[in-house]
């Protein structure tokens, strides 16, 4: 059921739903939400979540894709007190777990921050002192999610801010593309050894593990999550 | 018993297709994979198949190529609910590359460029269910969808369908791979929705 709803851009809302009987998640997994119209008939989506750690809850953080069949719903009509099924939470692998103590390294490109803010606070609901550094690439700043929340981040979390389409005025770097130089700053150097957990488009997540991998960074140690279609 | 979310019709006009349960039809290819793409060269990639007793069987790129291929027009399904139909491949079967290999193995763990595994049984690999694929849509087969060539098992749910893959290491007992180990299903049937261990 869903117990309330968050703006967090034009065209993206966090739901907070009640799920009854859901153990609780590690961040960085996903839940599988199926919709049924009157019929019967049914669509089912895989959707992260945006925060781990509390049973019977799951909070998803969804954007409207042009034209979708299920995510426009969500995010333009769905209402409060709606019932919706859901199941899971799913993933074992791109995991951040708070008894890991190394320097982790978040790599977001657009929607693809949402498991990854789960780290972030499961970091802070853990007390962890594990080194975080993000690097959050958006079109803009109204397009950014958790907008108060990054912009005020807990002490050993970095946040760098890459604005691809329209950069804030006053900001030093002029808008564009996520480069290897900003994956170089806002991020460790590899004898630091992090984990890099990325997400977000196929064509970002290609092209930030890449610069991860000619900086130096072990395959190995990086962990990707990819969304949406490509050609 | 599924729950009436109120408001929610969906999209209708795909009715006449019938895709396994929980699919969606989906017209792009999306991309799934755990870690960084690996960049193998074609001169550098090999394939491995190593029986149960330790015996070894290469094929080079150039050797591959040689052996008779295949097009191979088939339906994918990947766990995470999509699924992509008439997809057009071109490889070798698997039944052309077992043929040179002597085993009484039941089970075979696919190995890939990067460290990726997944385990199936051998019968699932024999008799036209199974290639190793270098071309896709007529062009060779992208890094990103697992080039220079992947293992393609379309009867499975697609991570059974290793990208980069670099050998068959064939067992007498069964073994989990990557995602099996993560709590995927060990078999991934999708026509009955195997896509968790215990489903």
């Amino acid at each position: 059921m869903v117990l309330a709803r968050r703006t967090e851009t034009a065209t993206a809302v966090t739901l907070l739903l009640h799920v009854e009987g859901q153990p609780a998640a590690t961040a960085g997994q996903r839940v599988e939400i199926r919709l049924t119209a009157e019929d019967g008939y049914t669509a089912d989506r895989e959707y992260s979540l945006a925060r781990a750690g509390e049973p019977d809850r799951a909070e998803i953080t969804v954007q409207a894709i042009d034209g979708g069949e299920v995510s426009p719903f969500l995010v333009d009509e769905l209402e409060i007190g709606s019932e919706l099924q859901v199941r899971g939470p799913i993933g074992g692998w791109f995991v951040w777990r708070p008894d890991q103590t190394e320097p982790v390294l978040l790599v977001a490109g657009g929607s693809g921050i949402v498991p990854l803010m789960a780290m972030v606070r499961a970091r802070r609901e853990a007390g962890s002192k594990a080194p975080f550094r993000l690097v959050y690439s958006v079109r803009s700043r109204e397009e950014m999610f958790y907008r108060s929340e990054l912009r005020m981040p807990d002490p050993g979390v970095d946040v760098t801010e890459v604005y691809t389409r329209e950069a804030p005025e006053g900001s030093r770097r002029p808008a564009g593309r996520l480069t290897v130089a900003d994956v170089n700053t806002g991020g460790w150097p590899p004898d630091f050894a992090p984990t890099a957990y990325i997400c977000g488009p196929t064509g970002f997540v290609e092209s930030a593990a890449d610069m991860l991998l000619a900086l130096g960074h072990d395959a190995r140690r990086i962990r990707t999550e990819r969304f949406g279609p490509t050609s | 018993m599924n729950i009436i979310t109120r408001g929610f019709r969906g999209r209708r006009g795909d009715d006449d297709v019938t895709l396994p349960p929980g699919q969606y039809l989906e017209r792009g290819f999306p991309v799934l994979s755990a870690g960084p793409t690996p960049q193998v060269a074609p001169g550098a990639w090999s394939f491995t198949i190593t029986t149960e007793g330790g015996e070894k069987h290469h094929w080079s790129w150039m050797e591959l190529q040689a052996l008779p291929r295949e097009d191979i027009t088939v339906d994918i399904h990947c766990v995470t609910k999509w699924s992509k139909l008439g997809t057009r491949w071109t490889g070798v079967s698997l039944d052309v590359l077992l043929s040179f290999i002597d085993t009484g193995a039941s089970y075979a763990m696919a190995h890939s460029y990067g460290g990726y595994t997944t385990n199936l049984p051998l019968a699932d690999l024999r008799d036209g269910q199974a290639w190793v694929a270098y071309g896709y849509d007529g062009q060779p087969l992208r890094p990103e969808h697992g080039g220079p060539a992947r293992l393609l098992v379309p009867h499975l749910y697609f991570w059974k369908s290793a990208k980069w893959v670099t050998g068959l290491e064939l067992m007498t007992t069964d073994r989990q791979g990557f995602w099996e180990r993560a709590g995927y299903h060990d078999y991934g049937d999708p026509w009955r929705e195997q896509r968790y261990a215990g489903d």
